[in-house]
């Protein structure tokens, strides 16, 4: 007999011996020895109601025998006899147990699931052509998997409402929706707005939301990502694109200091929609919707995409090499003490890097970053703004990044600091700086990926990539090392941060031999303690933790709470 | 807000505590008694019962909307409910329930699944299908309010009764 733990029970599925801990759900016992069992309501951050029936799954355990019988004898591996129900059972809410007998194959199964399948089909619409979920639609999936190809059903499938307005960002068709539950648990007990539910149950059941309030929460998004089917779709992204059209880059969201993990999913350069992926130690499974929609900013029609220089007063298109020409010679002309450079937070760990070297270089005065401080809403947005406040300490040496942008005021104000790099900053709108103060400086540099009034003013205005354009590495709010991968290229001339420093500093005479992030990690890796020894390959694409910053996230504190509580898997 | 009376609140009170371990099993006869008062359950009264237990306004919603025992419409001053299960079906409840109608005045040509009740237009009288009554042997059954009816043939003398 195999070695058995204390919390530890032997779990034979389809046909193979296997152990888990004592309370393992059985789905996820399959899970993890490999095997599928479908499911629709059945989610591992959610409770398990066990109403959709697809999860059903034949299990055995010992023969009892009666009193005074013989009792069973275990085989040579240990293991005694499987006696099968008859009668299945869920894998989703039911556990492993001593002994017991999986079989996700057979008779009893099969005919399980074709029987669901064949219930679940007889009044949902097919309408597969033209819906947004086709392509990704767990319905679809099964049918080929499990379904039996065709419907005893001759019937008038049941009229449901369409196409309601459930909030301002979903929409609703409750013929297609399935009855799975998850948007109602979701918006129970992850988002706390338990606004929908199940109303006139029996055939005509149709998922409500309460008359006169919507599912408005900054987090109802989330809803149609775990919705089964095409019954919940966003307005964002309905009719916009097939799915499978799309390119998925997996990268992190840099909204705030949380930088929850995002597939971006693109076609031929433009970015379609950007959905939450797991990550247990950043955002479970989730994201705010004003996060999840902001990359409609990235194509706005103040895209910078070649560079500026001023010339009487009025900007003309430059060469890169124009351009980086006419900064180096004022800024040769000037001290460092009167040069102020302006960084972002919302910059990678490799272009702070490369700032952190164009600051030396260049012996300037100050290097500051803005600020970005607002409140944190409880569950995933951090009062942090800025995604990489934590990368600003570490490699600017920031001690409390944003606390000195009063002192370059001031030094502008007094004529003291007579050029500004703003790198990738918008000064008049977000850094408080007004146009007149900018307008004291004999020189001032403005990269960004929009023109903004910050670049209105600037004599040199460079395009910079933004966050889905470029790979690098941020620090989160709770010193996690994340990735960020490149989903789509940028437009025109515009070149990722680094480039420009690199590009700067070479001109003022400096070093080169940069030609990637990837490059640029190595060096973080040989210079900044932190990250001593790491490589871009180790991070991975859940990060890994760097530094411990004591910070939390309130969503997944509760999530602990509930999977220590028994309420959900996890 | 729901003009509950004072009598009438305490009593649901009283019904409360009978549910000791959660409060949402109170939501059936909370809804009962509101039900009886006020002759059907408006969205106040969905909403004063999801208050008085602690609960969301949907899940209150939920249980109205899975029962037909529940209106969700005013009803005339005499409810007429005519039973329509196989029995009852076989001995005329059809018939029963056409000559309801003509004799009340009542048009059931807007009724629909989510709108099940009819009135007649002086409000008066409202009637509706229901499923068994529980006296299969004595078809066609039907209640006007609380008071059953087994047998039902003198229509005419029935509603009498119910001036």
């Amino acid at each position: 007999m195999s070695e058995v733990k204390p919390d530890l029970v032997d779990v034979q599925i389809d046909g193979v011996w296997h152990q888990f801990p004592k309370g393992t759900r059985l789905i996820e016992a399959c899970r993890q020895a490999g095997v599928e069992v479908p499911h629709y309501c059945y989610h591992p951050k959610l409770t398990s109601p066990g109403n959709c029936r697809m999860c059903l799954v034949e299990t055995g355990m010992p023969p009892r025998p009666a009193p005074g019988a013989e009792s069973p004898q275990p085989d040579e591996s240990g293991h005694l006899p499987i006696s099968w129900i008859p009668r299945p059972v869920i894998a989703c809410a039911n556990t492993v147990a001593p002994n017991m007998g999986v079989r996700t194959t057979g008779p009893i199964t099969e005919g399980c699931r074709e029987g669901v399948m064949e219930l679940l089909l007889a009044n949902h619409p097919l309408d597969c052509p033209i819906c947004d979920q086709a392509g990704e639609c767990s319905l679809q999936e099964y049918s080929v998997e499990h379904g039996k190809g065709e419907s005893r059903f001759r019937e008038q499938k049941v009229k449901k409402p369409k196409n309601v307005d459930v909030g301002p960002r979903v929409r609703l068709d409750d013929e297609r929706c399935i009855m799975c539950s998850r948007c109602i648990r979701f918006t129970d007990e992850i988002a706390d707005d338990p606004v929908l539910g199940f109303t006139d149950r029996g055939s005509h059941t149709v998922l409500t939301v309460y008359p006169g309030r919507e599912l408005a929460n900054n987090y109802s998004l989330n809803t149609v990502d775990i919705c089964p089917v095409g019954a919940l779709t966003s307005n964002d992204f309905r009719f916009q694109m097939r799915v499978w059209f799309m390119r998925q880059t997996d990268t992190i969201d840099v909204n705030c200091a949380t930088g929850c993990n995002v597939t971006v999913f693109s076609r031929q350069n433009k970015i379609y929609r950007v959905v939450p992926r797991q990550n247990n130690d950043v955002n479970s499974d989730w994201m705010p919707d004003s996060h999840r929609l902001s990359f409609h900013w990235i194509d706005s029609d103040a895209r910078l995409t070649e560079p500026m220089v001023k010339e009487n007063g009025k900007h003309r298109v430059a060469t890169w090499g124009e351009a980086i020409a006419k900064t180096v010679e004022k800024l040769t002309s000037l001290s460092g003490s009167e040069i102020a450079v302006i960084a972002s937070a919302r910059m990678t760990n490799e272009e702070l890097l490369m700032v952190n070297r164009l600051v030396k270089q260049l012996g300037a005065g100050h290097v500051e970053i803005v600020p970005r401080m607002g409140e944190a809403d409880g569950y995933l947005i951090s009062a942090d703004r800025n995604p990489n406040t934590n990368g600003v300490k570490l490699i600017l040496g920031l001690e409390k990044p944003g606390s000195a942008l009063e002192r370059v005021k001031s030094g502008i104000e007094q004529g003291r600091i007579k050029a500004l790099l703003c790198l990738q900053e918008n000064l008049v709108e977000d850094g408080g700086f007004s146009g007149e103060l900018l307008g004291k400086l004999d020189f001032l540099l403005a990269t960004h990926p929009h023109a903004n009034p910050t670049t209105g003013i600037a004599d040199v205005v460079l395009p910079g990539a933004c966050w889905a354009e470029k790979s690098g590495t941020m620090i989160n709010v709770t010193g996690r090392l994340q990735r960020l991968n490149k989903a789509v290229d940028a437009p025109g001339e515009t070149l990722e941060s680094w480039e420009i420093v690199r590009d700067l500093i070479q001109a003022l005479g400096g070093g080169n031999g940069i030609y990637s992030a990837m490059d640029l990690f190595k060096q973080l890796a040989a210079e900044v303690p932190e990250f001593k020894g790491l490589s871009w390959g180790q991070i991975g694409d859940l990060g890994l933790p760097l530094i411990e910053t004591g910070e939390t996230i309130p969503a997944l504190e509760r999530e602990k709470e509930r999977k220590a509580a028994g309420l959900i898997v996890g | 807000m729901l003009a509950v009376p004072q009598d009438l609140e305490a009593e649901i009170d009283e019904r409360i505590t009978h549910y000791p371990v959660s409060k949402r099993s109170a939501v059936l006869p909370v809804l009962h008694h509101l039900q009886h008062h006020f002759g059907y359950i408006s969205e106040q009264a969905v909403e004063w019962t999801a208050a008085k237990l602690g609960l969301e306004p949907i899940k209150v919603l939920e249980v109205v909307t899975f029962y037909p025992g529940f209106r969700q419409e005013a009803p005339g001053k005499y409810h007429i409910r005519v039973c329509r299960t196989l029995s009852c079906a076989m001995a005329g409840s059809y018939e029963l329930m056409e000559s309801l109608c003509d004799k009340t005045g009542i048009d059931r040509s807007g009724v629909t699944h989510h709108h099940p009740i009819a009135i007649s237009a002086d409000g008066k009288y409202s009637i509706e299908f229901a499923e068994c009554l529980a006296s299969c042997g004595f078809g066609p059954v039907c209640m006007v309010n609380d008071d059953f009816h087994e047998a039902v043939t003198d229509v005419d003398g029935l509603l009498k009764q119910y001036p």
